[in-house]
């Protein structure tokens, strides 16, 4: 499992697959952030040589089979259940390194409780939220995060407030929240937003090694397959349509909430048809 | 630690878990069972352990799975709506061959129903309850020093086989005070190494997985047929029951739990009558003892199964018989517990309609 490779014909490597990460190919659609942040995580794990620590722990949704893909011990939870299964976990391995890795449609809508519960109490793990905004999954379904006016299975028309209520900012929720400790919201759609996101995981396993608290990372990211877009289409409408209503920065550091400018309201986020 | 307590049930099953080494309890506050609760928030914290009260009962029993995936002796309880809400959870643990325990304290539904003592589960315990095949071991007590003794057993079997164990009583057991001894029981020896679970991948083994997902058909089945292959050996191997006055009986009550120990009533006041009936208490309901239940029924005239529901558990005896002779049911329903006196009256009907020979020559000669 290991990625060093020899030289071939003298030359130098310059670049290694970590080995926190397996040799199984990943199934994700072209373009998907979902293997972005699997490799960041992986190389954060390596780096910091906790692998021997670490338990994962992934929900139903597209990154459920992701113990393929990760060199480290594993559980699978049901969806919605990933902060609860880890709570278990934690709770009996205290000075283990624990984290989750959830969609939208797992943190925000079925597993909401377990989510807000387990961040009040402070649970020491890091949870690693992937904000697509759509079900990739079960095949482009409206998440609970999905923006007004976006197209979906079941929002043919668009989402529409009056109807499918408004996208759900829960990260702002869980910021406030006591028990959370680091709270942050990133991408992964550039070589620097991955760097910066790099570090935001750093920070979270090393706050979690000082027993701080709950960290939650989201990450915005794509589907291009359930948006209907091309990657770099996708990437496009990340920074035009997403960050207005979820903008990229810290919501709470060292456990005290970071000042924000107003956020543009829902509504008046425009939605252009893609091609 | 062979001291003679007075303790209900629920206390006891608690401070048997303590006493079993449990390492972590998960768990939502219901009657009739919050005692388990709130007497290892006292003295299982005290003593070490980790004890949770959250959420909900689907946090609980997830809880319950990444604990037991860890490799942690765990446990959860709840009473009859709670333990509804833990079924998927359950058919994943039982799919990812966790070890762990479960307490019912059954009472009384449908529906949010009542806090009276109950057998209504006995489908939902025994059949699955959760989506796809599986099964739980069940264990029904009959008293508190059992609902004491399950709790080892109980914990014992769950690392033998990698199975979810469910300990099914009712309200009454759980809230009655009865005389009580703990056995001796040493948790450091009883344990058992977990090699499988995710405790960290060290260098010298693969990464440890707790899966219930199979993509791949073939996966799923080859899953299935490993976890039938389980049950069966369950199924030779951990029958349980108890025979009283089974010996020289004409008539046989099946009863398990609570009920159970009104059958031995009925016994006691039908043999003074010169009815010779005995009691087959059936202790695990699964895996259920059928070939007992097929012997006796090539001894016995008739079958009356007495449950506190609406007739659930005889369907199983009636698998066991297999139609060699009549069974009758006598049941209460909605947290009321049959009286001695009305199950005698139904056990008399049941012999009304097994006299020998004599009446039925009758029927054809009418016929005629
Ligand atoms: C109890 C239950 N309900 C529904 C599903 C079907 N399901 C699987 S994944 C999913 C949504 C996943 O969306 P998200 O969490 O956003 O993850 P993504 O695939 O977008 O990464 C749903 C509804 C399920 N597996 N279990
Ligand atoms: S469906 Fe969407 S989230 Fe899932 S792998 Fe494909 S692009 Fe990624
Ligand atoms: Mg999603």
């Amino acid at each position: 499992m290991n990625g060093t490779q020899e030289p071939i014909n003298g030359m130098e490597v310059v670049w290694e697959k970590p080995s926190t990460l397996t040799e199984t190919r990943m199934h994700y659609c072209p373009g998907c952030g979902h293997g972005v942040v699997h490799k960041v995580l992986m190389d954060v794990i390596e780096e910091m040589g906790i692998q021997d620590k670490t338990i994962g722990v992934a929900p139903v949704g597209c990154s459920v089979i992701a113990y393929n893909y990760m060199n480290i011990d594993m559980q699978e939870a049901a969806h919605g259940r990933a902060t609860a299964v880890a709570t278990g976990v934690k709770r009996v391995l205290p000075d283990k390194i624990v984290f989750t890795y959830q969609g939208d449609g797992d943190l925000a809508a079925i597993g909401t409780a377990e989510t807000m519960h387990a961040c009040n109490r402070g649970e020491n793990f890091l949870i690693v939220f992937i904000n697509n905004g759509i079900y990739g999954m079960t095949g482009g379904q409206m998440a609970p995060t999905s923006i007004v006016g976006m197209k979906t299975s079941t929002t043919p028309e668009g989402r529409e407030v009056h109807t499918q209520g408004h996208p759900f900012k829960i990260t702002e929720i869980i910021a406030m929240l006591p028990g959370t400790y680091y709270v942050t919201r990133h991408s992964v759609h550039t070589p620097t937003t991955v760097r910066h996101f790099k570090k935001a995981v750093e920070k979270a396993f090393k706050y979690q090694q000082e027993k701080k608290g709950t960290c939650l990372i989201e990450v915005v990211s794509n589907c291009p397959s359930g948006w209907k877009m091309t990657p770099l289409q996708s990437n496009k409408w990340i920074e035009e349509k997403m960050f207005p209503f979820y903008p990229p920065g810290d919501l709470k550091v060292d456990g005290k909430l970071v000042e924000k400018k107003p956020i543009p309201p829902a509504a008046t986020t425009e939605i252009k048809e893609s091609k | 630690m062979s001291e003679v307590l007075l303790m209900e049930g629920n206390e006891a099953a608690a401070e048997a878990a303590i006493l079993a080494g449990c390492d972590a309890y998960f768990g939502y506050p219901i009657t009739p069972q919050s005692e388990v609760i709130e007497y290892l928030a006292d003295q299982g914290r005290k003593r070490g352990m980790v004890v949770m009260q959250v959420e909900s009962e689907v946090a609980a029993i997830n809880m319950v799975y990444g604990a037991a995936g860890a490799g942690a002796r765990v446990m959860t309880s709840s009473s009859s709506p709670g333990i509804s809400l833990m079924q998927e959870g359950l058919s994943y643990i039982a799919c990812a061959e966790l070890p762990c325990l479960l307490i019912n304290i059954n009472r009384g539904g449908p529906g949010l129903g009542t806090i009276q003592p109950s057998q209504g589960d006995y489908f939902q315990s025994v059949k699955g309850g959760g989506h796809g095949d599986y099964h739980l071991i069940v264990l029904a007590p009959a008293s508190v020093q059992e609902m004491a003794d399950y709790v080892y057993l109980g914990f014992d079997l769950a690392d033998k086989y990698r199975n979810p164990v469910l300990i099914l009583a009712d309200g009454a057991l759980g809230q009655m005070m009865e005389k009580v001894i703990f056995p001796d029981y040493d948790p450091k020896q009883r344990k058992i190494s977990k090699p499988w679970a995710t405790t960290g991948k060290t260098a010298n083994r693969p990464p440890n997985v707790i899966t219930s997902l199979h993509l791949q058909s073939e996966d799923m089945e080859k899953i299935n047929i490993h976890l039938q292959e389980k049950y069966r050996q369950i199924e030779k191997n951990e029958v349980r029951y108890e025979l009283i006055s089974t010996d020289d009986a004409e008539y046989l009550l099946v009863a398990y739990g609570l009920s159970a120990r009104i059958c031995q009533r009925v016994i006691e006041i039908a043999r003074q009558q010169g009815i010779k009936v005995g009691l087959l208490r059936p202790i695990s309901l699964y895996p259920y003892p059928y070939e007992m239940v097929s012997k006796l029924a090539d001894q016995v005239r008739g079958i009356l199964v007495v449950e506190m529901n609406a007739g659930q558990m005889v369907e199983d005896v009636r698998l066991g018989v297999n139609g060699k002779i009549p069974v009758d049911f006598y049941g209460r329903m909605g947290g009321i517990i049959p009286t001695p006196e009305d199950t005698l009256t139904s056990l008399k009907k049941l012999m009304n309609k097994t006299q020998p020979k004599k009446s039925s020559e009758k029927l054809i000669k009418e016929k005629v």
